[in-house]
Parts: C-alpha cells; structure tokens; sequence
C-alpha cells in the first residue's frame, strides 16, 4: 500500500511536468509577454517603453529558457521559465498581474468555496441516493418510469437557469434571503442556503438517474438473487446488499471530486457572489490575469491527481476484492 | 449571379459531417446487422418524436449554414460588385424578421416600447411615454385595440397553412396513395411511423404559426437594441448544432484511434497514450478552455489584419471552440475505447486472427474497430447535449463563442443583467432557455433510446 | 384423465410426497408471443429422496427451480399449475410468507458459486443472516450456528473462514458456503440449480460428497438440476428427464440407465462417448431443438426423432404410466425402440503414427509479477513450468486438466500467441520460439486452433465468408475473390453447413452449428496440426457427438493432428490415442490412452480418473478425495507439486521434484512411487509415512 501511493506519487511528476510544459507553451510561446503587455495597456498604439515598464513589472522580462546575460546557474534561474513555471513545483504561486500574492489569496478565498462547496455535495449526495433508491425500489412501475421522464426533463435545463431562477424566486419574489453577497461567522448561513439549494436541484436529475442505473445494474446480480432464495425481504436486500454495492462506484465517485471541493463551482460563485477560488477564477479570467490562471492550472492539476489517489485508496476500504500493490 | 457563395470554415466541416453522414447511412443500408439497432431505435415512439424535434433544428441549422455574400447593386451593369456582408439562406427566408428592428426593448406581441421615452409631439411639447413600435403591430391601430382576436386569428391562420404543408410532405412521401396515408396516420403499420408524423404536425403547425405571426409582431419581444428575439433564438440553433457536433467529429479521429492502439497493442504505446490523456485530462476543463480562447484572443487582437471579416474571424472562433471543447473532451472516450480494446484483444476471434498470421493494422481495422463503433456512436449522442449546454455557460464566462455571433449562452449573457430592472426584461432568457431546453430534451430522449439499442448489454437485460 | 388430475389423485405411494408440481407452466417475455420455458411439468418428491432434473442448456429446468421459489426474472410468470409443500400451496401464499419459506422450508444453491455471493460482505455474515432470519432458537448464538454450518459442509478452519470475503474462497469453497447457508433454515427440500457444473471433477466429487452425507443426516428431499448423465447415476433415486419445456420422461434411476422409455433420452445414451465407441462414430440427435416461442400441437421432439410417425406430427403425445415413473410418446411400453445403427460411420480405427510433427521441450511460460515503488519482478505466475510433448502427424494427443493447470496456456504458447519464456518448440524442425515476423507469419497456416466458446470465436459483425477467408486473405492464398468463394463453400460442405451460410452472420447459427464454422475456418489453411481448446464443453451432449464426429472423420480424412486440450476425461477416451495428464503447469503422467486411463499410475491421475462421475448406477467406484484445491502457480509446493494432497506422498517428495520416468508399456510418470528406491535422492531418507 505505501509502496502503491509512492509509485503513484511519483507517476504524478511527469503529468505535473507535462501539465506545466503546455500551460508554458500556451502563455509564452503561443504570444509574446509583449503581445500581453500590450493587451493589457489597451490596443495598438502603445510606447515601447510603456511595454518594456509593464514586462519589468511583472518579472517578464526575463528569456524564456536560458538567460544569456548571467553567469553560472542564474543563467537558468533568471528566466521566465523558472521564475514563472517551475517555482509553482513548490507551491510559490508568486503575485499576480495586478500585483497581489496569489499563494495568501488562494488561502483566503477556499473557505468560502468548502463552505458552499461541502453542503452542496453531501445534500445532494443524500438527496440523490434517496431519490434513486426510491425508484429502484419501484422499478418498472409508473412511479419509475415517471421518476425518470422528470429526470432528464431536469438534465435538459441548462444549470444557469436554475441559479437566475433561484435567485429571482427566492431572492427577489418572496424576499427570503440575499441574492448574492458572503457573510462570516454566523450570518454565513443567510448567504449560503440559496446556492446550496440551486446546486443540489441543478443536480438531482443526471445524479438520479445515473445512480437508479447503478442500483438497477446491482439488482440483477446473481448475489441478488442468492439474498432472496435465502429470504430476505426486499426491501432488506436493497438496503443491505444492493446499496451496499451500489456504494462502491458511487462513493469513489465521490472522492474523485473531493479534492476539487476547495475551488468551488465557478459558476455559482460568481453568480452569488461568494468571494471564493470560483470567482477568484472567473474575475482572473475576465481580467486576463494570467498568473492567476497559470496558478490555477496548475493547483487544479494537484488536485487532480490526488483525487485519483484518493479514490484508488477508498476502493480497497470500499471494496475488500481490491488490494493495490 | 446576384451573389457569391461563401464557405466558411466551420460550414465546409459541417459539409463534411454530412457527407461521413451519408456514407455511413449507405453503408449501413447494406448491412443488416447494422440495420437491427436502427430498426430498434425507429421502433420507439419517444425516439421517433425526439428525432423529429433534433431534425426541425437541424434544417433550420442547415439553411443558416448556406451562406453567400449579396451583390450591392443586382440590377447595375458591369463587373458584379459583392457586399462582404455575409449572409444565409435563412437570413433571406427570414427578411423582414431581420431587419425590422425597433429602439429598444419591448415585450412579446407588445405595440409599443418597454421604456419611457422624451416624444416631441408636432405641437412642439415634449412627453414622456411608451413610444409606438415601428414595426410591431403595426397594421394595428394608434392604440393596438384587437389585438388578441388579430393574435388568434393570424396563429390559427398559420396553424392551418402548416397543416397543409405537412398534409402534402407526408402525400409525397407515401407516393401519393392516400390509404397508405391514412394506415400510416392510424398507426397500423409495424413500426410507429404515426408518432412521428403527429409530431411533425405539431411541430410543423406551431412553427407555421409562430412564424406567421412573428411577421406582424415581435412575439418574442426585442433585446436590447431593438433586435427581433424570435429570430435571434432561432439564429442561434446553428451555433447549438456547429458546437454540439462539431467537438465531436474534430476530437474523433484522435480519440478512436489512440484509444484502439493503447488497448490493443498495451506496453509502452499504451503508456504514452494514458500519460497524454491523464494529463491533458488533469487540467481543469474550463481553465484549459479559457487559457486557450484568451490565448486566442490576443492572437486574434493582435492580429486583426489577417481576418477579412467580422463574420470570418466570429466564425474561426467558433471553430476554435470546438477545437479546445474536442482537446478536452476527448479523454473519457478515448479511454473507453482502450478498456474496450482491451478486452477485444482477448476475444476469441481476435485471437484466431493473429493465429491466421493477419497483420496488426488489419486486425485494429477488421476486427477491433467495427465492435467499437457502438460506443463510438452512443457516446457521440451522449456528448451532444452536454455541449449545446456547455456553450451557454462558457460565453457566460466570455470564454465561449463571440460577442458578435448569435448564441443563446450571448443571449442569456446579455439578459441576465436586464433582470435587475423593474419590471423584469424575462423574454430573451426565456426564449434562450425554451430554445435550448426543446433541444437538449430531444437530444437527451433520442440519446437515451440509441444507447438501448446499441448498447448489448443493456440488450440482454430485457 | 389428464395429468393434472392424476398428480391430484395420486394416492398410490406409501405417504404424501413432501414437494408436488402440478402441472406447471412458465412463461417468459411478452405476452402477445411468450417464450413457453415450462410447459405443464408435474412431478413430485418425497422425502430424503433425490429426485434428478436431467436436460441440455434452454429446456427450461433452471426456470422450474425458480417457479418453485417464485424467484423468476421480471419478464418470467407462472401461467398455469401450483406447487404443493407438504399439501400447502406455494403460490397461493402472500409474498410475505413466501418469504418465510425461501430458506426456511426450502433452500436453493445455484450453478455460479463465483458470483452468487455478495463480494462485500463476508461469507459469515452472509450465513448469519439466513440463520437469523430462520432460526430464532440461535438468538444471541448466531456465530457458533455459522460455524457449526461451516462445519457440517466440511469448510476446514471455519472459524477463520466466516470472516473472509468470497473472493478469498476457492469455487468449491464458495458453493459449501452456498450449502451452508441454504442448510440455515433446516430445509425440507433443498433445490440444487447444476451446483457442480462450474467446478472440476476432483471438487464436484467433494461438492457432491457434501450434499449426500447431508441428506444422509437431515432427510431432506433434493431437487437436483443437472445437464451430466454422470452426476444422475451418482445422486438420483429417480430422474426426470426435460426437452423443450417439457418433461418427456420420468423414472428409477436404475430402470433409466438399463431401460430408458423415451426415443430422446435413449438418443442421450447413444450420443455419449465412451471408449467402447471409439472405432465408430457416435449416434447424433440431428437438427435443433425447436423455438419455445410457439404452442405446440405434436411431439416435439418429432422433427429430430428417427422412431417419428404420422401420429407424433398430429398431436400431443399421450402419457404412458404413472406420475412417478412414466415418459410421453407415442410408442407402447413394449413397443422396440432400437435404430438400426447401421447409418453410422465405421472409422479406420488403425491409425498409423507417421512421422514427429511437433515436439516441445521443456516449454516454459512465466508471468512476472511486479511490486514496489519500482515495480521489480517480486516473483512469476508459473502457469506452464516445463512441459515436454511430442504429437506425430495424424494422431490425437489429448492434454488434460483441471483449470487453472496451465493447459490452454500451453496451447496458445505452441502457436506463439504468447511467448514462451523457455523452451523449445520444434514444428517439423522449425524452432518456432525463435521464428519472428514474416517468417513465423508464413509458417502459421501449418497449425491452427479451435476455441471453446463458439459465441466469442467469430467477429459477430464479418460474414461467415469473410470469416472463413481470412486465413486465406491473411496468408495471400486462395487467388481471386471468386476462386476464394469456391473454397469457402467446399469447406463449408466439408464440415456439413450448407453453403449458403456464406452471405450469412455468425449470430444466426447455433453453437453447434458456429464450432462447424470454427473448423472450416480452421481448415481453410490445410493445416497439418490443430489445437482444439475444449471445442466442446460449451456444447449439449447431443451437439458435442456432432462436433467430435466431425472432427474424427476429418483426421481420416485429411490426416490432422491434434492436441486436444480438455478437462473431460469421456472425451479423451473417445477421441485420443495418447493422452497427457497436466497440474500445476507440468506433465505428471503420459502414455497411450488406454494404458493412462486404464492403469494410471500417477496418484493425480488415479484421484483424477476416480472423481469422473460414471454414467452407470451400477457402478461401484471409490473416489479418491483429493484435500484442498490446486495450489497457486505463483507459489508451487517444494519437490512434487502435487504432495500436499497426494494421499501417498513420501518425505522424499516434500523435497525434490520427480524425474520422468519412462516404463516398459512405454507409459511415462513423474513420480518417485515410480523410480526405484536405490536412485532417490540420497539426501533423503526414503522411507514412507
């Protein structure tokens, strides 16, 4: 097992190395730093000079691999490469365009995200379960087959008509609560019931459906069949034989996106205005804040792949069958 | 000729698609095994209805996709001076619809402007009131009096006028025998062609309808500029579509075979193929999508010169869309591929094969890629309304297709911030949201029905 | 009287049987054109009785099992009849109390032991909850129950076993943890869905052992389901035998095997290789069984059956005798029966060995295993560890073996479909281990293989043409696409398909019907040597005759070799002129078939040969339990693989392997009962113990 999670470990430098490699090539190859500067200060007719100031600024301008102009290892140091790519291998995320340290913003900005990210997650968790239980339970029945109907009518609505109708019913019809805005401390709640409640209804119709197939798919087992010959009631044999099952894919599911829990949504984020990694995202994005979306790039890679670590590992607590080595 | 055929970029792909499209329904024509999964899916009333909705937006899609540039002066002598204004079929069948545009907002079949504005009366006073549209209702009088009976009566009118012409289509297509008509119509015949057809009427005599009366009133309302919603809506079907397909046929080739190869031939090529995937599929989608499209952005901002037009360069990016959505798109089918692969390389029959001593390339070609082409297919129907939807968000984030081309993720952008005013501007989203909700709902129902007859494993549980 | 009403009035039997089926039907599907599965079955047992359902795959014997339990598919419904437990109508009871009964009064094990369990819960906790839901008495007891279970099916260590997960368990293992828990609820009548199909020989002996000795205790009835003539002789006291639906005979298990009634059970018989039939070919049941989707207003078995008359075409067969013994055909009990066997073909039983065709030294084939953070080879998967073979051209060389043996491994690293490790194998002087590329490529229309499962063996979406072509088009034989047709539709006449099956796909046949195919395609290189990986344990007694036939007829013929790899010892004795007994990835015992199987010297052999169900009743036989299960190849036992089951094992066999011995008959066995006492090791003591 420890073995498992350093060679795993270890897989993940090359992917972090490739990941780095092409976010390079995307921010310094494909356009100059002058091509950016230049977009930044607005246009075509901006001074050389202008550019060249707003490059030193940034720390662009630097050679993209080897910097001639030095002596000794600071030929490789001294460059866009290693100051703006290989730093973020230890996490020095550096400041971003507008000159803020990115590495305290994201320590800042994740609270919010867990804190609408989480109730999202383990409510619609418990809300789809249900539900597809429900239906399994009444497979092949109106209830079922309506169940399902309703489903894919709620997977068709686009997920933004669910946030710009839940904020204009809640938020401005009835008056129940802010339309947008973040709160800390206690007051929190006021501003977080809204986006928790758009998230799991955007959610319920692909989460339900997906897991009444799961649960159908266990039901035709043959262990199935072998829990009833023995006499158990139906019930019993969906809780504890079918869910049970059924749990394995779901959970490692599940775990797969925990990691990704600390960015957030970024739609809902941006639409509420949490002060989130979601928004953080989105404003960088808007302001063409490239730092900001390198760093991004990259933390979501991290994430990523400890996600996959940490579903390998839930599937051998998960799942007895399964052993890595 | 009064004008000058333009093939833009993403319509010669579109071209393409419908040529793979008519080569694989000729094929399959000869292959009964390959007919069977079809016959099921034509043998379910959900899917006969949602195809008919998909093949309503895709003829509107298509005859947005023909475009031309129109002469400036068709009747002049001389050498034919074009207009680099590129427009399409549909911009002509649609005429006054485009270019009747009022001041500002106004409500669906309203006859007058959703705001106040300063008139000057003849008498030189200046009031303040909701100014007479300039084109909606306006066969009506000063006051829009009648308005309902004339909105009833119109619909009706177009309702009728679409009856007829679907009465005549189907004609035709029964060879003109009005029993085999009336049989198909009753629903006797094996296969429930009848659902479909009842379908198409209702389609057909709504559409008729709408479109009647959106030639006297904007029954969608205008936006922001005065532009027709209806119309609008109805331009952005071709975007859904290019977005929704498109991905798709670009991330293909990639996809199939590099997910055939890493489950075929396992070892180092299967290393390098996961590792390319897992890595590409590390990064977060929608920060791939907007480094890309604002990567592009200053190429194209800096670049401006090498684009003739703004219809051109909108369209590149829409192209460019599609692009980065297939980059990011293609992992998980390609992934499904290989665990398919793999487990055909085991098969008996792939075994036999290479006991024939039949090449690898034959095998891949023979034998792997034919019983893969289900997935293939069930994943393409699958992907389709994930990305019409997807498109909605991403220009939400300004990420997705140009400002300038019409989109319903632009127009939901453009609406949302009009939900602040009193009383609300609600039409443009919900013509946006309606639009797009029919097509995914289609997509999804007829998805849900390929993936049933293609997929054998769900075959057997029944 | 109908039968219905006989099975109602039957009160000739000394008391009341304890489970009656009366009149029974089973449909599947939809109700416009239902799959008749069973159609009016009656029959009824009686306690500590075992009453045998005996059928080839689709007769509908798994769907009496589940109507009984009204555990059917979705799409499966009783239409007609009732079943009685102890006079108490099973389908009139509530779900709930139906409830009560799965597991209480009658218990259930079913064929596939590897996927019946619940792979997250341990094999305890899965017999507690019968124990708990059926035995109040064991309240606060449970554990001790479960393992005084365990214990009664003969699970050695039970306390430790109730708390593995049955992925830990052997398949044997897994099917007495099934027993166990049926056994739970005390049953009166214990349904046994094939409970041994899945399993070897040596533990369906063992499997089998368990389920009498249980009987033997409890009283219980068994309802035993099963497609082995075998396993009828050894289990049944009487034996009913279904086709298409329907029970076409009852009776003693003795009069069954020295007299059966029906046409379709004597065919079952005939059909059967035995060593005896060798020098001819065996009786086949021609055609297919009919659609169950149809009524039927004649015998069913008509269309197939050579004793057929007008009468059989025009309506229902009557039922001759009683509920408890009886059959349903047209002919008289006294009527003759015998088809003069004259139709079938006499073989050339002389067969000349010709010249060595193929010869493998040493073969070799190891799967590393890797571990840690650099993934180093830790180990290897042993699977073939040093087999030698030699087949002469014309002859049949049969490898046998329980799976997991390495057999069909040894096949494809032969072919070089994998590679071996170590090792020689010389076709025709040839080292193919060390022939690569276009030359190897040339080389393989010399030999070909045959696959067990006829379902998997065909490209479903190529043409029957294109199928057999491909060794052609591969190979650049055969000249024009029209020259190529020609040659695929003799082939097609040679293995007995009509040649139109050539525009055809390969979902339209049957399995009989698509291993012909196999074999064409096989043929189509003219091959000198063929690999036969069980062709036809996927196949029904009465298609594997065909299949065999066909393939005996060819050898005379054509003058193939095969290596016949198998598990089905009948089919050795038929079909085989040398036969080698693998385990564990070697060659244990070796020789001419009639020696090997008539005096086999190897204990494996002997246990192997001593756990193959006889089918005669008759028979007196005693198996040689074997202890345990095969060991993993990726950890064989030191000195002889097999000693830590060998019931004469030596200390000198704990330490060192064997050495092929070759004797006198020319019978060659790995076994140091075998070399004399004076070439042991000296290292050893060698005395026994």
């Amino acid at each position: 097992m420890t073995a498992y999670i350093i060679r795993r470990l270890l897989y993940a430098l090359p992917i972090l190395i490739g990941v780095n490699a092409l976010t390079f090539v995307l921010f310094f190859v494909v356009n100059s730093p002058d091509d950016m500067a230049r977009m930044h200060l607005g246009g075509k007719r901006v001074t050389d000079q202008a550019i060249l100031a707003w490059k030193e600024d940034h720390g662009y301008d630097k050679p993209l691999l080897i910097n001639q102009s030095r002596e000794g290892s600071a030929q490789l140091t001294d460059t866009i490469l290693f100051e703006k790519s290989l730093r973020l291998f230890v996490f020095d995320f550096g400041q971003s365009d507008n000159g803020r340290d990115i590495s305290h913003d994201i320590s800042q900005r994740m609270w919010p995200s867990l804190a609408i990210a989480v109730p999202t997650l383990l409510v619609g968790l418990a809300v789809n379960i249900t539900f597809a239980l429900l239906l399994a339970f009444f497979r092949a029945s109106y209830l079922d087959f309506w169940g399902v109907v309703i489903c894919v009518g709620m997977m068709s609505i686009s997920s933004l008509f669910y946030i710009i109708g839940g904020q204009f019913l809640v938020g401005k019809l009835l008056n129940l609560v802010p339309i947008s805005g973040y709160d800390t401390g206690v007051h929190a709640w006021k501003f977080m019931v809204l986006p928790v409640i758009v998230g799991v209804i955007g959610g319920i119709g692909s989460g339900t459906r997906w897991y009444r197939t799961l649960f159908l798919e266990e039901i035709q087992r043959d262990y199935v069949r072998s829990a009833r010959a023995k006499g158990l009631s139906e019930h019993l044999v969906l809780f504890r034989h079918v869910l049970r099952n059924a749990l394995i894919p779901i959970l490692t599911g599940v775990v797969v996106v925990l990691p990704m829990l600390f960015i957030g949504s970024l739609l809902t984020e941006s639409f509420f205005g949490i002060p989130g990694l979601g928004s953080y995202t989105i404003e960088a994005i808007s302001n063409q804040d490239f730092a900001i979306v390198r760093a991004m790039v990259f933390l979501g890679a991290v994430l990523y792949i400890i996600g996959l670590l940490l579903t390998d590992i839930s599937y051998t607590i998960a799942d007895p069958r399964v052993r890595l080595d | 000729m009064s004008f000058q055929p333009v093939i833009l970029w993403t319509d010669a792909l579109v071209y393409l698609l419908l040529l793979l499209i008519a080569v694989t329904i000729w094929h399959t024509r000869r292959h009964e095994h390959l007919l069977q999964p079809w016959r099921r899916v034509s043998a379910s009333r959900t899917g006969q209805a949602a195809l008919v909705v998909l093949l309503f937006y895709v003829i509107i899609g298509l005859l947005d996709t023909l475009h031309f540039n129109p002469r400036v002066d068709p009747g002049a002598p001389g050498d034919a001076v074009y207009s680099t204004e590129v427009l399409s079929v549909f911009d002509v069948i649609a005429g006054p619809l485009r270019t009747e545009r009022e001041t500002t907002y106004s409500a669906p079949f309203a006859t007058h402007l959703f705001s106040k504005k300063t008139v000057y009366r003849p008498d030189g006073s200046a009031v303040r009131e909701y100014p007479r549209l300039r084109y909606g209702g306006s066969h009506l009088d000063e006051h829009g009096n009648g308005k309902l009976a004339d909105i009833v009566a119109k619909g009706a009118l177009g309702a009728l006028q679409g009856a007829l012409v679907w009465l005549v289509l189907l004609l035709v297509l029964c060879l003109m025998q009005p029993a085999r008509l009336l049989r198909l119509l009753s629903g006797r015949t094996p296969t429930p062609w009848h659902v479909g057809a009842w379908t198409a009427l209702v389609v057909v005599a709504v559409f008729a309808a709408l479109w009647e009366l959106s030639e006297h009133y904007h029954i969608l309302g205008t936006g922001k500029v005065g532009e027709d919603v209806f119309f609008q809506a109805l331009k952005s079907i071709r975007t859904g579509l290019i977005i929704g397909t498109l991905t798709t046929l670009v991330m293909l080739p990639a996809a199939l075979l590099l997910g055939i190869m890493a489950g075929y031939f396992r070892g180092w090529v299967d290393d390098v193929i996961q590792y390319l995937y897992t890595t590409l599929n590390s990064i977060p989608g929608v920060l791939l999508i907007a480094a890309a499209i604002l990567m592009m952005q200053i190429y194209m901002s800096n670049h401006a010169e090498q684009f003739s037009s703004l219809t051109e360069r909108a369209d590149l990016r829409l192209l460019f869309l599609c692009l980065i959505l297939g980059v990011t798109s293609w992992t998980s089918l390609c992934r499904l591929l290989r665990g398919e692969a793999l487990k055909l390389r085991e098969l008996d029959y792939v075994v036999a094969a290479r006991a024939f001593g039949v090449a690898d390339f034959r095998i891949l070609l023979r034998h792997v890629l034919p019983n893969v082409m289900h997935i293939v297919l069930i994943t393409i129907v699958l992907d389709f309304s994930g990305l019409v939807l997807a498109e909605a968000v991403l220009s939400y984030i300004n990420i997705g297709v140009d400002p300038a081309t019409n989109s319903w993720g632009n127009m939901i952008n453009g609406a949302r911030l009009e939900l602040a005013r009193e009383p609300v501007v609600w039409w443009s989203l919900i013509a946006a949201f309606g639009f797009m909700f029919t097509l995914v709902l289609a997509a999804n129902l007829f998805s849900d029905v390929v993936r049933d007859a293609f997929d054998p494993r769900l075959r057997q549980q029944r | 009287m109908s039968l219905i009403e006989k099975a109602m009035s039957h009160d000739t039997g000394s008391a009341e049987p304890l489970l009656s089926v009366q009149g029974l039907s089973t449909h599947l599907g939809s109700a416009s054109r239902p799959v008749r599965a069973v159609d009016e079955v009656s029959f009824e047992i009686h306690r500590g009785e075992t009453f045998v359902l005996l059928g080839e795959s689709g007769c509908g014997k798994s769907m009496i099992a589940l109507s009984i339990m009204r555990l059917l598919p979705p799409s499966g419904r009783l239409v007609a009849g009732n079943v009685l437990l102890e006079g108490q109508s099973l389908c009139a009871l509530s779900e709930a109390e139906m409830r009560a009964e799965r597991g209480g009064r009658v218990g259930m094990i079913f064929q596939e032991p590897m996927t019946s369990l619940n792979p997250v819960m341990s094999v305890g906790q899965q017999v507690a909850e019968a124990v708990r839901l059926h035995d109040p008495d064991h309240h606060g007891r449970v554990n001790d129950r479960v393992v005084e279970l365990f214990r009664s099916v003969g699970i050695p260590d039970p306390e430790r076993r109730a708390g593995e997960y049955p992925h830990q368990l052997s398949g044997g293992m897994k099917q007495r943890v099934m027993i166990a828990m049926a056994l739970a609820g005390r049953p009166e009548v214990l349904i046994a869905d094939e409970p041994t199909t899945a399993l070897d020989v040596t533990i369906q002996a063992q499997v089998l052992d368990v389920l009498r000795n249980l009987q033997r205790e409890t009283g219980m009835a068994i309802l035993l389901i099963t497609h082995d003539l075998g396993v009828v002789a050894e289990m049944a006291d009487r034996v009913g035998v279904m086709y298409a639906g329907q029970l076409v005979e009852v009776n003693k298990v003795k009069d069954f095997f020295s007299h059966p009634m029906h046409p379709y059970s004597r065919k079952l018989f005939q059909s059967m290789p035995t060593a005896e039939k060798r020098d001819r070919g065996l009786d086949v049941i021609p055609g297919i069984v009919p659609a169950l989707d149809q009524p039927f207003e004649c015998c069913r078995f008509a269309e197939r059956c050579e004793l057929a008359q007008d009468a059989c075409r025009e309506a229902q067969p009557p039922w001759h005798g009683e509920l408890r013994q009886g059959y349903r055909c047209v002919l008289g009990p006294e009527q003759d029966r015998d088809i003069d066997a004259a139709g079938l073909v006499a073989l050339d039983a002389t067969r000349a060995a010709g010249a060595e065709l193929l010869l493998v030294n040493d073969l070799k084939v190891h799967f590393p295993i890797h571990k840690g953070v650099l993934r180093r080879v830790v180990g290897h998967v042993r699977a073939v560890d040093g087999v030698d073979l030699r087949i002469p051209a014309g002859l049949t060389v049969a490898l046998v073996g329980e799976s997991g043996c390495g057999k069909t491994t040894v096949g494809k690293a032969i072919l070089q479909l994998i590679r071996p490790t170590a090792g020689q194998v010389l076709f025709d002087g040839n080292d193919l281990r060390r022939t690569r590329g276009a030359a190897l490529r040339r080389l393989r229309r010399e030999f070909q293989i045959i696959f067990q499962d006829p379902a998997s063996a065909m490209n479903p979406r190529m043409l029957v043409e294109d199928i057999v072509a491909e060794g052609l088009v591969a190979q650049g034989l055969g000249g024009s696409r029209s020259d190529r047709r020609a040659i695929v539709e003799q082939l097609l006449e040679q293995v007995g398909i009509r040649s139109n099956a050539a525009d055809r796909y390969p979902h339209e046949f049957s399995g009989g019907q698509r291993q012909r195919i196999a074999i064409a395609r096989a043929l189509a290189l003219k091959p000198r040597l063929i690999i036969c990986d069980e062709p036809t344990s996927a196949l029904d007694v009465s298609v594997q005759a065909q299949v065999l036939n066909l393939l005996k007829e060819l050898q005379s013929d054509l003058g193939l070799a095969y290596l016949f790899i198998t598990h089905n010892i009948a089919v050795v004795a038929y079909l085989a002129d040398e036969v080698a007994v693998m385990y564990l990835g070697r060659i244990v015992e070796y020789g001419v078939v009639d020696e090997v199987l008539g005096s086999p010297l190897h204990p494996y052999t002997v246990a192997l040969l001593s756990a193959v169900p006889v089918a005669d009743p008759a028979h007196q036989r005693e198996v040689i339990k074997l202890q345990g299960d095969m060991p993993s190849p990726i950890d064989p036992p030191s000195g002889c693989y097999f000693h830590p089951r060998c019931p004469r094992a030596m200390s000198v066999c704990r330490s060192h392997y064997p050495p092929m011995v070759e004797l006198e008959s020319g019978q060659r066995v790995a076994c140091w009962l075998e070399v004399p006492e004076e070439r042991h090791p000296s290292d050893v003591q060698a005395t026994s113990d």
